[in-house]
């Protein structure tokens, strides 16, 4: 099977998958208690029948239940993700200006602890036994199990409050109108923290599956054929070893892709930081049933593209693999 | 010559260092956090704590009321009632200018209480819709409200979230809540509406058009969206904010902000609002929860100095009943609850209790209220009766509560001023409604009650306005509706070189004017 015929084939597949997704989406949200107009009156103190009556005309909530789905999926064909009557925005805008912020987050997460972890595993599984493996095996453990939001509050206490190293919240220096690259320098700055929180519990995953994927490759029959002909270590190493044992990892990091957008709520409440993540939260929060659809949507259709694009990528790494649609 | 030219270089740093003195008052930039985040900030269609917090220092109402509750002049500068207390009469200041350079009238006025907030406003509506006769406007500067009737209240419903100013010109003839200037509020204020950056922070600035000269002080106001407590706790230790407004951090980080170097704090500017927490009994189930004497019983089992002192760590006052001693026409003279386990136990055992499982049904606003749910389980338990809690997210609260789903459920109201506007809402059988988390919604009725409330409202004089509360609040403190938990104090903590933050009964919501940072 070719390419073309492979990528056509997903994508139809996708495409299928994201119509399933946006009617569960809608079923499940509306089985939650509760609605906007309620949390809306209940959020200001007051509320007569006359104001819920309005609120709820405005968000549709007075149309028949099959009448909002059918608005809702024809809006979705064309690309219209609706309107949030909370905010006064199209949800597009409000996903648009949220999403370069969350990118930019878990972006940089990501990079951080598929470069670290994957350095970190391959190390610990050349050195298995010694000190630097116990070392490296200890830190992945630590990491794998602390709880994000406590890294996250403690490394704000220790860093930001302690050592005046970095800000502890925000995206950038509110008030302080950089431009260029003193802004990037600014946004850097803001980013070390919660990067590095978000990034500390797959940077554990990575190499700790790395470490046990390539000590178990190395014991492998073709691994001692290569030793048997005389390969020097670090070719067997790079090209028999590793190559073989990073295929886990690349699954691995197509999971990871797929929580690119919206995977982030935790580390955006601590750290104040104005992604997606929090938008999700918040709306879920108060039943903002049209930017929670949005959000939902958005990131599946994310996933769907990353599980094919992980799929193109084993078929780079490892040409044996067929790309079966 | 070189004598000279001293002198005069002398004299020209001085004169430099005397312009020096006079701009550090003027100016500087504010950071207040706000949380969480307002749905907008178009103050007339929303109400929402946040919200207020920031429109009120862009919208303006007719008057102000310091901390005693007293009326004072803003957009109003005078004001007349005739002696058969049915004719008001404002006259407005001279020369105030919308924020898009449109004068205010009195048209404005008439624009905003008769159509805008009659449309809209949950409180204002039932107000103008019974009280009010008309409101007309004399000339472009005084505006009359004739009442139906005398009512005593009156004078206190022009608070800036109540009744803010609209203006006509963007909003006459058009569907209000759908007009895009929702986005872009205009308002009269001392603060413009500059930047909304969605999640991260809302910029105000100066209104250099602003009808009182040489004010507001403060340059910039940048409020900003922190979602978690202790990181809020931690950026205003490292200085990245400056104003952590009353409810921004959790009651245990309060002492420790506080003593900060350079640290103040106050618990003032909540006087209009006097939140009062308790727990509501749904009487309408009927069973144990509709008997008095079991109701008297919960009362005595539950250790509220406890819950004072433990859960909100000493913030607050031990209320004696359904009226805040912060507010008007409250009462010490009414029956008194003290913790006794035996007296309670006695109670609830005479009430013919069988032990029939109740649920206390948690309120999801953050940690402090689940300790207190728990203590007060404890305490229910203790005196025998069979308890449970219930947790749910707020959406799902706001259903239940509204819908009077519940056995017992923490609540907390504001009390705005009047035991007419704030009070007596909770307790009177007309407003027992579906689908409004703030009626009476553990249906509560007795005739004697609405009797008094409804004439309390109307009463000529503080005087008759007076007795008629002190003799609902003992009545009601005798049947115990709800039980009455917490006056709750909400303190504002803000470096001490911010001066003038909170000069009203509102606090930090309209503080801005007349704040200034040295």
């Amino acid at each position: 099977m070719n390419l073309a015929q492979f990528l056509a084939g997903r994508l139809v597949k996708g495409v299928l998958v994201l119509f399933a997704i946006a009617v569960l989406n809608f079923l499940l949200i509306r089985a939650a208690p509760g609605d906007p107009a309620q949390v809306l009156a209940g959020e200001a103190g007051a509320a007569d029948a006359q104001l819920l009556e309005q609120l709820r005309a405005r968000f549709g909530l007075d149309q028949p239940f099959l009448t909002q789905l059918w608005i809702y999926l024809k809006g979705y064909l064309s690309f219209d993700l609706g309107f949030s009557y909370r905010q006064q925005q199209p949800v597009l805008n409000l996903i648009m200006e949220r999403l370069p912020a969350t990118l930019l987050l878990t972006g940089a997460a990501f990079l951080v602890s598929l470069v670290a972890g994957t350095a970190m595993g391959a190390l610990a599984a050349r050195r298995a036994g010694k000190w630097s493996d116990s070392l490296i095996t200890a830190l992945a453990l630590i990491f794998y199990a602390t709880p994000l939001f406590w890294i996250a509050l403690m490394s704000q206490i220790v860093f930001a409050l302690k050592l005046g190293l970095v800000p502890n919240v925000g995206y950038e220096t509110i008030g302080a109108n950089y431009t260029g690259l003193s802004r990037a320098l600014d946004i850097g700055q803001h980013l070390i923290l919660p990067s590095l929180t978000l990034g500390l519990f797959f940077t554990a995953l990575y190499a700790r599956m790395m470490r046990a994927s390539m000590l178990e490759v190395a014991g492998a029959d073709f691994v001692k054929t290569a030793r048997a002909k005389g390969v020097s270590q670090p070719r067997v190493w790079r090209r028999h070893v590793a190559r073989n044992a990073i295929l886990p990892v690349v699954t691995l990091a197509g999971l990871q892709a797929g929580q690119l957008v919206g995977g982030a709520v935790l580390t955006e409440t601590v750290f104040a930081w104005p992604g997606i993540g929090r938008l999700m939260f918040d709306a879920l929060v108060q039943r903002d049933y049209s930017v929670l659809l949005g959000v939902f949507f958005v990131s599946s259709a994310m996933v769907v593209c990353f599980n094919i694009a992980t799929d193109l990528v084993y078929r780079i790494v490892d040409p044996r693999i067929e790309a079966h649609a | 010559m070189g004598l000279r030219f001293g002198l005069a270089l002398a004299a020209s740093v001085f004169a430099l260092g005397m312009a020096q003195a006079q701009e550090s008052k003027k100016g500087g930039t504010v950071h207040v956090v706000v949380q969480p985040e307002p749905p907008m900030l178009m103050q007339g269609l929303n109400q929402n704590g946040p919200t207020n917090m920031v429109a009120g220092n862009i919208y303006e109402s007719l008057l102000r009321y310091n901390e005693k509750l007293e009326p004072q002049p803003s957009l109003a500068k005078s004001w007349e009632i005739s002696p058969d207390a049915k004719t008001y009469t404002f006259k407005l200041q001279e020369g105030v200018k919308w924020h898009d350079g449109k004068p205010f009238t009195a048209d404005d006025v008439v624009f905003t209480l008769d159509k805008f907030l009659r449309e809209v406003h949950p409180r204002w509506r039932p107000i103008v819709n019974a009280q009010v006769e008309k409101i007309e406007k004399v000339d472009d500067l005084t505006v009359k409200i004739t009442l139906k009737q005398p009512f005593g209240p009156m004078i206190m419903t022009q608070e800036v979230a109540s009744a803010p100013m609209i203006p006509k010109h963007i909003y006459d003839g058009t569907d209000y809540r759908a007009n895009p200037a929702n986005n872009t509020p205009i308002g009269t204020g001392p603060f413009k509406f500059k930047e909304w950056k969605k999640g991260s922070y809302i910029h105000l600035v100066r209104n250099e058009d602003y009808w009182m000269k040489g004010k507001p002080s403060v340059e910039e106001i940048y409020w900003q969206i922190i979602p978690d407590a202790a990181a809020r706790a931690v950026a205003y230790e490292t200085g990245k904010v400056d104003v952590l407004p009353g409810g921004s951090v959790d009651v245990y980080d309060v002492k420790r902000l506080s003593k900060l170097p350079n640290s103040c704090v106050t618990t003032k500017g909540w006087e209009m609002f006097a939140p009062h927490a308790w727990l509501t009994v749904n009487i309408a189930k009927g069973g144990p929860l509709a008997n008095k004497q079991f109701r008297q019983g919960m009362m005595y089992a539950i250790d509220r100095e406890f819950g004072k002192d433990v859960v909100w760590d000493g913030l607050g006052k031990l209320p004696t009943g359904p009226i805040s001693s912060k507010t008007r026409f409250y009462s010490a003279d009414v029956p008194k609850y003290t913790y006794d386990v035996a007296k309670a136990k006695e109670l609830i055992k005479a009430s013919g209790y069988k032990g029939e499982p109740l649920k206390i049904l948690a309120l999801p606003y953050g940690e402090t209220w689940n300790r207190w749910a728990e203590a007060i389980k404890q305490n229910f338990a203790d005196a025998g009766i069979n308890i449970a809690i219930e947790t749910t997210d707020v959406a799902g609260w706001t259903q239940k509560a509204s819908n009077g789903d519940f056995d017992l459920t923490f609540n907390f109201l504001y009390q705005l001023g009047d035991p007419a506007i704030g009070v007596a809402r909770n307790y009177i059988s007309t407003n027992i409604i579906k689908g409004n988390p703030f009626g009476n919604q553990g249906a509560y009725v007795n005739p004697e009650v609405d009797k008094l409330f409804a004439a309390a409202a109307i009463a000529p004089t503080d005087k008759d306005r007076q007795e008629l509360y002190t003799k609902v609040q003992k009545l009601l403190v005798d049947e115990v509706p709800v039980l009455w938990l917490l006056e709750m104090d909400f303190p504002t903590i803000y470096r001490c070189n911010i001066k003038n933050l909170v000069t009203t009964g509102i606090g930090v919501n309209d503080g801005f004017r007349d704040a200034s940072k040295e």
